[in-house]
């Protein structure tokens, strides 16, 4: 188990050199750069544009600007500077990690929370009327793109009132009480958590609802049953328990897009989180920033697939030997 | 997987008849209501779309100035003195008193006509043509599911946008899943350093988070194109990224199938490598293909809707169902004018949830298990 997943630590560092080097192409492929906006306005100067291009070093070579990139990376871990904010890109970077983390588990609660109970109870009423109107319910939510969730729900806030439309905090944030804080960034939180959650429910409810019913099928529940335990008890002591095993490994790709899920929601709800500064980074060709990003977005999403691996090579062995 | 060109045994004595892997599959897909209903529903829209210069009354770039954000109009069957009519009617509208305001002026009915004459096109791109399928005499205007911020027929442009959203997955699917299929089939048949360099190249393409790499692609394109060219970009952008998943499925299966008797059997006959992975390898995956195939075309449609719902995809003043969702992305279209919304995204619901029921059809109708012996239990 030890080598497997040394082996599998060791295969990320070539994995991640590509991706940078892949994403540092695509932006060497784009035309123009960071600059090119900033030379079309009459004001700055062409000293003021040279002297710039050459504090970010962008008059070199693109193959020596990676050289220098991977070198600082390594060596200081430094990640360079954000062109646009003037700020290290591991600051900018490490303020919208919070805010989607935030965003990211919210959004899971919202999944596993809803995705548990329900699964479990279309299995346990296994060919009722709820089991089918909630396969059904199941099937439509699985063609509801996050684009369109988040814009209905957009609506309701716009047209209700109820919830604020966008951003994380209220304008009177200093102000408020830190019960207030709290209550203020819960309302903020609530539909954007949502439209996250949302995407992988349908999925994670037919596979709790699939690994109930497996379970439900072994011969220590029919014994259970046979003690003449009432079926509440059956299901919920004895059965549940067990079908929770095999949704644990499905966790990790969870895990994986905490960083990059939840990208439509923030564009959608003004959400300061990291896939809103990639996004805006990508098209001013902050090039450092955006590399960071995807870095460290890329990152995650292999070691959550990588936890994933394990967890699965954990409950069988098969996998390890591969 | 076609229909086989045995003649069936005649006769009523004969024990089960077999079944041709085409008839099976056919007779376990009529059963399934919900994937016959997703197929129906796909052919009217790709329907609707290639005839959408003739099913729509207007084109998709004509503005009217005194129909700003219009509401839908809704369709009369009685008119003011209480009398039904079988033709049914719009009612024409005035300015209202705040802006954006209209109100219907009962008096002035405007039956709807079949096949009126319009703007000129070539039906199919060919046969030059005035006719629409419905319109309301001039000067009148009829807009069924209301107009946008510039005053254009949102039915046309919903009609129009299908030609490009609906195509998109079908060009991307064709593309991504070619390359799927034979750096899969390589991949997996060769082994050795081409498989290696095959596979670290799909895992880096998969351990960059799919919205980030569309939009980062997306830049390498120069920002304002031609409308035929963003289309052509989208496609590639899509189909570059699509490839990957499907190439490291398909690597699986060949593994297993390259040791089949029946491939030995075409490298003792001597046969090139690549024809026995396209011929003889490669048709073993197809039913699983087809099913992937179907089940990501949602996938496509959607990078298109997201593309351009950023304002990077397909521009103005052509029309997609991604650039018309952007339009609801104002919090004023959200509460006043919702049409904006409802149009395209309905649009967009019914289309991802058909393919999703066809290709659940597809794969139970497809499943080995069925195929192998007439009906499993």
């Amino acid at each position: 188990m030890r080598t497997f997943v040394l082996r599998r630590l060791l295969q990320l560092v070539p994995l991640l050199l590509a991706v940078i080097v892949l994403t540092f192409v695509l932006l060497k492929l784009a035309p123009g750069d960071y600059l090119t906006t900033l030379a079309e306005n009459p004001q700055v100067s062409a000293a003021t544009l040279d002297a710039m291009r050459h504090r970010f070093g962008l008059d070199r070579p693109w193959t020596v600007q990676l050289a220098l990139y991977l070198k600082n990376l390594v060596l200081h871990l430094d990640f360079g500077e954000s062109f646009s904010r003037h700020q290290p890109v591991f600051a900018v970077l490490r303020e919208g990690l919070l805010n989607t983390l935030l965003l990211a588990v919210a959004g899971a609660l919202v999944t596993w929370g809803l995705a548990i109970p329900l699964g479990a109870w279309a299995a346990a009423r296994h060919n009722s009327a709820v089991d089918r109107a909630l396969s059904l319910v199941a099937f439509v939510g699985l063609s509801v793109p996050e684009v369109l969730s988040g814009l209905v729900l957009l609506m309701l806030a716009a047209r209700t009132g109820w919830f604020p439309v966008g951003g994380m905090r209220s304008l009177d944030w200093e102000t408020l009480s830190l019960g207030g804080r709290a209550l203020d960034l819960l309302r903020h939180l609530a539909l954007p958590a949502l439209v996250v959650g949302l995407v992988p429910l349908a999925s994670r409810m037919r596979q709790m609802r699939a690994s109930l019913l497996d379970v439900l099928r072994l011969d220590y529940i029919t014994t259970a049953r046979a003690k003449g335990l009432d079926e509440r008890t059956v299901v919920m002591k004895h059965a549940l328990r067990n079908a929770l095993n095999p949704l644990i490994t499905l966790f990790g790709y969870t895990l994986g897009s905490l960083l990059s899920g939840s990208l439509v929601a923030e564009i959608i709800f003004s959400w300061p989180g990291l896939g809103r500064v990639t996004y805006e980074a990508i098209l001013s060709r902050d090039q450092y920033l955006v590399v960071g990003s995807v870095l460290m977005a890329a990152t995650v999403l292999v070691a959550g697939n990588l936890v994933a691996d394990l967890m699965l090579a954990a409950a069988d062995p098969r996998v390890r030997r591969d | 997987m076609t229909d086989g060109a045995r003649p069936e045994p005649r006769g009523t004595a004969a024990p089960a008849p077999p079944q041709s892997p085409g008839r099976v599959f056919w007779r376990e897909f009529r059963r399934n209501p919900p994937a016959l209903a997703g197929a129906g529903l796909l052919a009217l829209f790709y329907a609707l779309a290639v005839l959408a210069p003739f099913v729509a009354p207007y084109p998709q770039d004509e503005l009217d100035r005194g129909r700003f954000y219009h509401p839908p109009q809704a369709l009369h069957w009685r008119d003011a003195a209480g009398r039904l009519h079988l033709r049914p009617f719009v009612r024409a509208t005035v300015p209202g008193r705040t802006i954006f305001e209209y109100r219907e002026d009962p008096a002035r009915e405007q039956p709807l006509r079949l096949f009126v004459r319009g703007a000129r096109y070539r039906l199919l791109g060919v046969v030059p043509t005035t006719r629409h399928l419905f319109g309301v005499d001039a000067p009148g205007r009829v807009n069924l599911l209301g107009t946008d911020p510039s005053g254009r027929d949102e039915l046309s442009r919903l009609l129009f946008g299908a030609q490009v959203s609906l195509t998109v997955g079908l060009v991307g699917i064709l593309i991504s899943f070619t390359l799927g299929l034979l750096l899969g089939g390589v991949s997996g048949y060769l082994g050795g350093w081409v498989d290696g360099l095959i596979m670290r190249s799909s895992e880096v393409l998969l351990s960059i988070p799919g919205l980030y790499l569309i939009i980062a692609l997306r830049t390498v394109f120069p920002a304002s194109l031609p409308s035929r060219q963003v289309y052509l970009a989208i496609v590639a952008i899509l189909a570059l990224i699509g490839w990957a998943g499907l190439a490291r499925v398909i690597r699986g299966m060949v593994l297993s199938i390259r040791r089949a008797d029946f491939v030995t059997a075409a490298e003792a006959l001597g046969m090139s490598r690549l024809r026995i992975i396209v011929r003889h390898v490669l048709p073993n995956t197809l039913s699983f293909v087809i099913v992937a195939a179907t089940l990501s075309v949602p996938g496509y449609i959607l990078g298109e809707v997201f593309l351009s719902f950023l304002g990077v995809g397909v521009q103005e003043p052509s029309a997609s169902w991604g650039n018309m969702l952007q339009q609801a992305r104002s919090l004023t279209v959200l509460t006043d004018f919702p049409w904006l919304l409802y149009a395209p995204g309905v649009a967009i619901f019914l289309t991802v949830m058909a393919f999703n029921f066809l290709g659940d059809g597809l794969r139970d109708a497809l499943d080995p298990r069925r195929l192998g012996r007439g009906r499993a239990g």
